[in-house]
């Protein structure tokens, strides 16, 4: 007790002092997955924070003060996500936070971010994320409801109306899966078909022969992400299967094309985002600016291609800036009320329009319907 | 009049639950003591069965994840309190335990470690795939334990993480009492025999398959109990509870603090609980330095901790 005390006293002074002469940092603290399951997510979520950071104290900080970034690794664990959360606020003292890679850490921290009342940009996908709306949470990816959306937009101008669902049991299939069959109706369009398939399965060759021959059938969704859309892929082509085949967001890298050879995965079509396509875009598109400088500075510092989900990263990262640059404070509450009122910035994702009622800002026409045509990307509209 | 070991080991245990708040810089301190007392109770079971009665359990995860989902699943579905909950969690454990037990440990060997492997990556399965019910990889929701309210009613009030702190550790003095109790018990003393001979407690009239079998049922029940708690306290929990890992990290902490020891499974629960904390500079060497510690320990220290360290006091004492 003796010891702390002659310990904390003399620090509790110095730091008296120093706040008397100096303003205080803009804390910035994240928890990300950049290992375990999770890590082709969150790895480029955490390399971007570092990047943008660097870049953003380098041109002199938010109004003056500089940014520091308090980055820890949860490993997509939730109950260390948890903990991480706790430590940012509790010891940390962060002015707010971003992270949480997987639905499970980010529904982990945003308890304990709406309990002590600090601002919380989630990167995950799942939309109760932010439905109900929390007063404290925000999120940037759009959700695996929306690319459903898309996708039978789409098949709907098509004319197609019978397609059958192969889906992956990791949580982004089933999370999709499930959101597909709910908004299916909508458009007027049946699931003739409906198979599954274990992440780590190396072939789905018996799901798609199931599929192939259902009834009536006009086209293919498959809602997944890491190696399994792949192997679909390329067992959808050795079935020599003549449907329109959808893929999802989660596959939405040129990773993809590359693991399905590019033979395999001529005409699949996908939603993607504008950060996928950034040399296609028309100049006057809001985004292309933007997406373009994001690709450079990261394929230049990290010499590995940008992905989606870094991409998720940066548009937290720059709603949380514009937010403190026009709040002028970086207290957690006045933080999160300039958050609620962002409307029209440009992210990698889509053009964010925040409100009291929707703490995602996105809209359908944030994801572009890509096509692959001789191993690349082509917009589809 | 003197103090019996057993007494002395739990009040030095109660003073430092009750002393540590006092160096406490935050508030974050409380959420990492709750989190070394949830673990050191999961492994003060395997310190049971393990320890005392020489079996390896690989699937231990397993009964944290009924645990943890029992309290998820039967407040929303049948109305239960959250604490009843964790009687029903640990119910369904030790009854899954016995079925699972009962016609393994009739054999000799390292049966239990290979059935409760299966087992534990069964549950985690169930969990994961059973979206209607548990709503799959991405985790449900807890209901609150309500007892910090309560508290707060009769005048007592405690910040969230005050009050798991102060219960998780309760807990933990109850579990270690309770398996210092056995280790003095017929039940103990037969648990030991068995482990060191089988044959030999055998011949002496021990009914070696039903004392393996308590074991395991009472060690099931104290990770059930610990899953529950974390489930609670998290008030959210995903099938990574049940994991294969969560197993292998929960035998880990047992063999790094002393397998046969009470205080050395708190002792590996708080080191490999806090390890990770103090690393986050170092994140990508965490699992290197863990190999490391574990390899050293093994090397120089086979008893693990605490049994070794004791030893050479005393030893030095004599």
């Amino acid at each position: 007790m003796i010891k702390t005390l002659t310990t904390t006293v003399p620090a509790a002074l110095i730091a008296l002092g120093l706040a008397a002469a100096a303003h205080a940092d803009i804390k910035i603290g994240a928890s990300i997955s950049a290992t375990g399951p999770a890590a082709f997510l969150g790895d480029p979520e955490a390399k971007t924070l570092e990047m943008l950071v660097k870049e953003l104290n380098a041109k002199g900080g938010i109004n003056g003060e500089k940014v520091e970034l308090v980055l820890y690794d949860d490993g997509g664990d939730a109950n260390k996500a948890r903990t991480f959360a706790t430590r940012l606020i509790e010891d940390d003292e962060v002015n707010a936070i971003i992270g949480g890679t997987t639905t499970g850490a980010s529904m982990s921290i945003l308890a304990v971010a709406e309990d002590a009342e600090i601002p919380f940009i989630s990167l995950a996908g799942a939309i109760d994320i932010i439905q109900p709306v929390k007063p404290y949470t925000f999120k940037t990816p759009h959700t695996d409801r929306m690319a459903c959306q898309k996708i039978f937009e789409d098949m709907k101008k098509q004319g197609i109306a019978k397609v059958g669902l192969i889906s992956g049991t990791d949580g982004f299939g089933a999370s999709m899966h499930a959101q597909c069959k709910d908004v299916v109706g909508e458009y007027g369009i049946e699931i003739v078909a409906d198979e599954t398939y274990d992440p780590k399965d190396a072939d789905m060759t018996a799901q798609l022969t199931k599929i192939k021959n259902a009834a009536g059938i006009q086209a293919v969704l498959n809602p997944g992400f890491g190696q399994g859309p792949s192997i679909v892929t390329r067992n959808y082509k050795q079935l020599a299967i003549d449907l329109p085949l959808y893929q999802s967001h989660g596959v939405a890298s040129d990773g993809f094309i590359e693991l399905a050879g590019k033979d395999a995965a001529e005409g699949v079509r996908l939603p993607g985002t504008a950060l996928l396509v950034a040399d296609l875009l028309a100049d006057g598109d809001a985004q292309k600016s933007v997406v373009a400088a994001y690709k450079a500075a990261y394929e230049a510092k990290y010499k590995m291609p940008v992905s989606t989900f870094g991409g998720y990263a940066h548009d937290g990262f720059a709603l949380m800036v514009e937010a403190i640059t026009k709040a002028g404070s970086s207290e957690p509450e006045a933080i999160r009320d300039a958050l609620e009122g962002i409307t029209g910035l440009a992210g990698t994702t889509g053009v964010y329009a925040m409100s009291a009622e929707d703490h995602l800002g996105l809209d359908l026409s944030a994801f572009r319907m890509l096509e692959i045509k001789d191993g690349g990307w082509t917009i589809v509209e | 009049m003197r103090l019996s070991s057993k007494h002395l080991t739990l009040i030095i245990m109660a003073a430092l639950i009750v002393a540590a708040p006092f160096f406490f810089p935050s508030g974050y301190y409380f959420r990492v003591g709750a989190l070394i007392f949830v673990n050191a109770l999961a492994v003060t079971g395997i310190v049971i069965l393990t320890g005392y009665a020489g079996q390896i359990s690989l699937g231990h995860a397993g009964f944290a994840g009924i645990g943890g989902y029992a309290c998820a699943l039967a407040p929303v579905h049948w109305g239960l309190p959250p604490a009843l909950a964790v009687v029903l969690g640990a119910a369904v454990s030790a009854a899954l335990a016995y079925l699972v037990g009962r016609p393994i440990l009739r054999l000799k060997g390292y049966y239990l470690g290979v059935a409760s492997l299966g087992f534990g990556i069964l549950v985690a399965m169930v969990l994961n795939n059973e979206r209607e019910l548990t709503k799959g990889p991405d985790g449900i929701e807890v209901a609150d334990l309500g007892l910090r309210g309560l508290l707060k009613d009769w005048g007592l009030n405690l910040s969230n993480g005050e009050f798991w702190y102060a219960f998780t550790g309760l807990c933990l003095v109850i579990g270690a009492w309770i398996a210092l109790n056995l280790f003095n018990s017929p039940s103990g003393r037969a648990l030991r025999a068995l482990h060191g001979s089988e044959i030999a407690a055998g011949t002496v009239g021990i009914d070696v398959a039903r004392v393996k079998l308590q074991a395991f049922v009472i060690s099931a029940v104290y990770a059930s109990v610990a899953g529950s708690l974390t489930a609670l306290q998290n008030k959210f929990v995903t099938p990574d509870i049940a994991g294969f890992m969560h197993s292998v990290e929960m035998v880990t902490m047992a063999v790094l603090g002393g397998v046969g020891s009470v205080p050395g499974a708190i002792l590996g629960a708080g080191i490999l609980t806090l390890l990770p904390q103090v690393l986050t500079v170092f994140a990508e060497y965490e699992q290197l330095i863990l190999g490391l510690v574990m390899m050293l320990v093994m090397i120089f220290l086979r008893e693990g901790l605490v049994p070794s360290i004791l030893r050479k006091i005393r030893g030095r004492g004599e």
